[in-house]
């Protein structure tokens, strides 16, 4: 834990930013970018969540275990996630054998 | 040969009230504190995970239903609470720099204000809960959803209050936490030197943030440029 | 780490005084403690009764099935036997007994602090567990549930009429103890050691936790998660797995081993550590590849997360998945491998003493290895096509869980039994025991295998008659078994009150934990040690001291 007082004009200006992306993935939403769209939605959302980890939890001036601690558990969900769609995604590939 | 010798330290207290017994330093229950936090969130973004794999698993077999259904949720409610979750944000940011420059005043007042906007938060998702149930898009016995993909609907209704019903409940935990804080900050607990649960409570304030900066498009914003 | 060199009389004396024990007295001073001694002791006392209760229903099993037919209990009444006998010894000993009741007594001794990062963290721990515990129990008397302790969909959700949610519940609480638990060890850990003690100079008992602890801190939450939504849609209706709705019942089976295969992790991976340390010290040598064996448990916690299709081949998952599935659970089985591997090396010209914690360790490293070979068995989906839900699942996993888990728990016990109660369990009737417990365990599930092999399938209560001589063998295995596991708990009773007193380090043993009197004091270390070398330097000139 980092004993770093983060001044409140980042505080302010990462506010700010989460706005403007709110707005924008809000307002993108009504627009036909076809597959596009959950690409940008889920981008955006990850960006709002990468400002707030790094700057309202402090977590770009925290310790490497804390980032690796995060990371770990981003990477575990993604096994969760890969390895189930894994199956679903590949169902019917192969047709049943009579 | 392995060997160890008595500590030329004495363990003991720092002096510091604050200070558990079984801990060296402050500095130590500080890492500590903050390690276990961490990861607890851990366990949370699994926790939540399981309801994001069941959510991409049906979405992606159901997906022209899941974009009828989302468009039935109100998407100026829940931008609005969006805009509320990020402002609690800040005001809980603000909270954690006060405790750290030790202004009762200002923690009293930022804990306070984040308390408020995360009950309005909730306000707003009754307001929605209840509008849900006049619309008859409960799952369950009374769910009646126009045109022929009921079924799959039914589907994205039940992810959608499982997974915003676990999140409040999140919440709610979350307000309570912070009464206590305030409630100590009132006693003038928390300065320069000690301002850990502040911290942490700050931590696990905006993890239930950012779960709901991935709930919102992914519920809320499917399928909103169709038609 | 200790100066083993030194004779008994540099030990530290048996005579009474202040330790955890009785530094207070009451029930209040026990309940409330925040001292992770006796909140160890605590679950001790709560394991073992849970242990003692799934044996209840282990013994109706086995005589149900001593004739062919279904004649002791009806089959509903065995579908629910079985169930709460899986519910109640995965969820309710074999997950919890190594970590917390050894776990918590040994790791804050081992890392040369005065307690876990959390106390009362720990203590709400054990609570969080005897609460679901009772909900558990409640639902036992008011006639249990029938689901099979995997809970599969739709069954579970729609059609069972038993109860499934307070059950559901009380594994739901159980799962948070688990999960405080692996949070409390892992911050320990990293914040915790003592000045000197670097992770490569921590004993392998730790390393096997931390790995233990990750697995607990992942995995748990999403077993929590899909409780979470059975119950929910059980009770409200929600349909998330309901196929009336379009919902998929494996995508239930896919949360459940996503967690419930890397759990039969989580209660090996404290045995093995538990091995490390009984082999090292009754083979008076190091531990042959420390540093094998430390990333060795690593690479179980994270392969364990990768297989968890392997126990789904038949249900309707993809064969391409199950491929993936398959090649992934080889793997898993190399990091086991190293460790059975180094536990021998390490006994190679060592100078071994057969005490009775030996023998267990003896016992584990044979069982174990046949477990994990039946697995790699298992892993080939030619042949697990055939077997699934036989008897020969039901042995494989016995013999890792009972040969393997249960065994080094005995061993555990009876090696730091010295250091937790202060006093000597008898060391005749423990070997003895020890004989009695491996010969009923091979009596009782070697004949399953067999059994799976010919086709007869579990959780039935009927069987063809030609399987009745091999059923009947394993029922009588199965009472030697009993026998085995009640004359210790007397014994180890007995001995807190008659046992010989037992002096600091009994077994000679290097270690942070034997440099304390038996029992220790409440806050474990009057100061705060400083390690300056590693782990189970044993020299040869030692003289063995005799407990």
């Amino acid at each position: 834990m980092s004993q770093h007082v983060v001044p409140p004009r980042v505080y302010f200006a990462v506010f700010a930013a989460l706005i403007v992306l709110t707005a924008t993935t809000t307002a993108v939403s009504f627009l036909d970018l076809g597959p596009w769209n959950t690409v940008v939605a889920l981008g955006i959302a990850f960006l709002k969540a990468t400002l707030v980890v790094l700057f309202f939890m402090h977590v770009k001036y925290s310790p490497r275990l804390t980032q690796i601690v995060i990371a770990g558990g981003l990477f575990w969900l993604a096994i969760l996630l890969a390895l189930t769609l894994s199956d679903f995604m590949t169902r019917g590939w192969l047709p049943i054998l009579r | 040969m392995a060997d160890t010798a008595a500590s030329a330290a004495p363990t003991g207290h720092a002096g510091s009230r604050d200070l558990q017994h079984h801990f060296d330093s402050l500095e130590q229950q500080r890492d500590a504190s903050s390690l276990g936090m961490w990861v607890f969130l851990v366990t949370e973004i699994l926790f939540f995970g399981g309801l994001f794999l069941a959510y991409t698993v049906y979405r992606s077999r159901y997906p022209v239903a899941f974009a009828e259904a989302s468009r039935h949720l109100d998407i100026t409610l829940g931008t609005f609470n969006t805009a509320v979750l990020i402002i609690s944000s800040l005001t809980m940011a603000l909270a954690v720099y006060s405790a750290a420059l030790g202004r009762r005043k200002a923690i009293i007042l930022f804990l306070l204000a984040t308390m408020a906007l995360g009950g309005t938060f909730l306000g707003v998702k009754a307001v929605e809960y209840t509008h849900k149930f006049h619309d008859h898009l409960v799952p369950g016995a009374g769910f009646r959803f126009p045109g022929p993909d009921a079924r799959p609907a039914e589907i994205f209704f039940s992810l959608y209050f499982t997974m915003t019903g676990l999140h409040a409940a999140h919440m709610i935990i979350g307000i309570g936490l912070l009464t206590v804080l305030v409630l100590q900050a009132r006693k003038g607990r928390y300065g320069p030197g000690y301002y850990t649960p502040v911290e942490v409570s700050g931590l696990y304030w905006h993890f239930v943030d950012i779960v709901w900066i991935f709930l919102f498009p992914l519920l809320y914003l499917i399928g909103r440029h169709l038609h | 780490m200790s100066a083993v060199t030194a004779p008994p009389a540099v030990d530290l004396p048996a005579e009474p005084r202040v330790n955890y024990l009785n530094s207070t007295y009451g029930l209040k001073s026990w309940l409330l403690t925040r001292d992770h001694k006796r909140i160890a002791l605590l679950y001790l006392a709560s394991v073992t009764v849970f242990f003692f209760l799934r044996g209840l229903f282990a013994v109706l099993i086995r005589l149900e099935l001593l004739t062919p037919a279904g004649d002791l209990v009806q089959s509903e009444t065995y579908n629910k036997l079985f169930t709460m006998h899986g519910v109640v010894m995965v969820f309710f000993f074999l997950i919890p007994a190594i970590p917390a009741v050894l776990g918590n007594f040994l790791i804050p001794m081992m890392i040369g602090a005065k307690d876990l990062a959390f106390p009362r963290l720990n203590l709400l721990s054990w609570y969080i567990y005897v609460g679901g515990g009772l909900f558990t129990l409640w639902s036992i008397v008011h006639g249990g549930v029938d689901t099979g302790w995997t809970f599969y969909t739709p069954y579970s959700t729609t059609y069972s009429n038993s109860h499934v949610i307070v059950t559901a519940v009380g594994i739901f609480i159980t799962g948070f103890s688990s999960i405080l638990t692996g949070l409390n060890f892992i911050v320990t850990i990293h914040t915790m050691r003592a000045p000197g003690l670097t992770w490569f100079r921590l004993p392998l008992f730790v390393w096997s936790h931390y790995a233990t602890s990750l697995i607990m801190v992942l995995g748990t939450p999403v077993i929590a998660v899909t409780i979470l939504m059975v119950g929910v849609e059980r009770l409200f209706h929600l349909g998330i797995f309901d196929p009336r709705l379009g919902g998929d019942p494996i995508l239930f089976q896919h949360l459940f081993w996503f967690y419930s295969h890397p759990a039969v992790y989580i209660m090996v991976l404290p045995a093995m550590g538990v091995v490390s340390e009984l082999v090292t010290t009754f083979s008076r040598k190091n531990i042959f590849g420390y540093k094998f064996v430390a990333f060795s448990s690593m690479a179980i916690a994270v392969l364990s997360f990768l297989v968890w299709g392997h126990h789904m081949f038949v249900s309707g998952q993809s064969v391409y998945a199950g491929l993936i599935f398959s090649i992934l659970s080889f793997l898993v089985a190399i990091p086991s491998a190293v460790k059975v591997f180094n536990w021998t090396a390490t006994m190679y010209k060592g100078s071994i003493s057969y005490r009775t914690p030996m023998l267990y360790a003896f016992g584990f490293i044979g069982l174990f290895t046949i477990g994990g070979l039946t697995g790699m068995f298992l892993a080939a989906i030619g042949l697990d096509v055939h077997v699934h839900d036989t008897y020969f699942i039901v042995a494989h996993f016995h013999y890792i869980m009972v040969g393997g888990t249960i065994m080094a728990y005995m061993g555990g016990i009876h090696y730091w039994w010295p250091k937790i109660s202060g006093k000597l369990y008898p060391e005749g009737w423990a070997r003895f025991s020890a004989l009695v417990i491996f010969v009923g365990f091979n009596l009782t599930f070697f004949p399953q295998f067999i059994l799976g092999y010919l086709g007869m399938p579990r959780r039935y209560h009927a069987y063809p008659e030609e399987f009745q001589v091999l059923n009947v063998m394993s029922s009588a295995g199965a009472s030697i078994l009993g026998v085995g596991y009640v004359v210790p708990l007397i014994y180890l009773i007995w001995s807190m009150r008659y046992g010989k007193a037992a002096s600091a380090n009994p077994w000679g043993s290097t270690g942070l934990e034997w440099d304390t009197p038996s029992p220790p004091p409440t806050e474990n270390f009057a100061v705060t040690p400083v390690v300056t070398g590693d782990p189970y330097q044993y020299s040869p000139e030692e003289v063995e001291v005799v407990g």
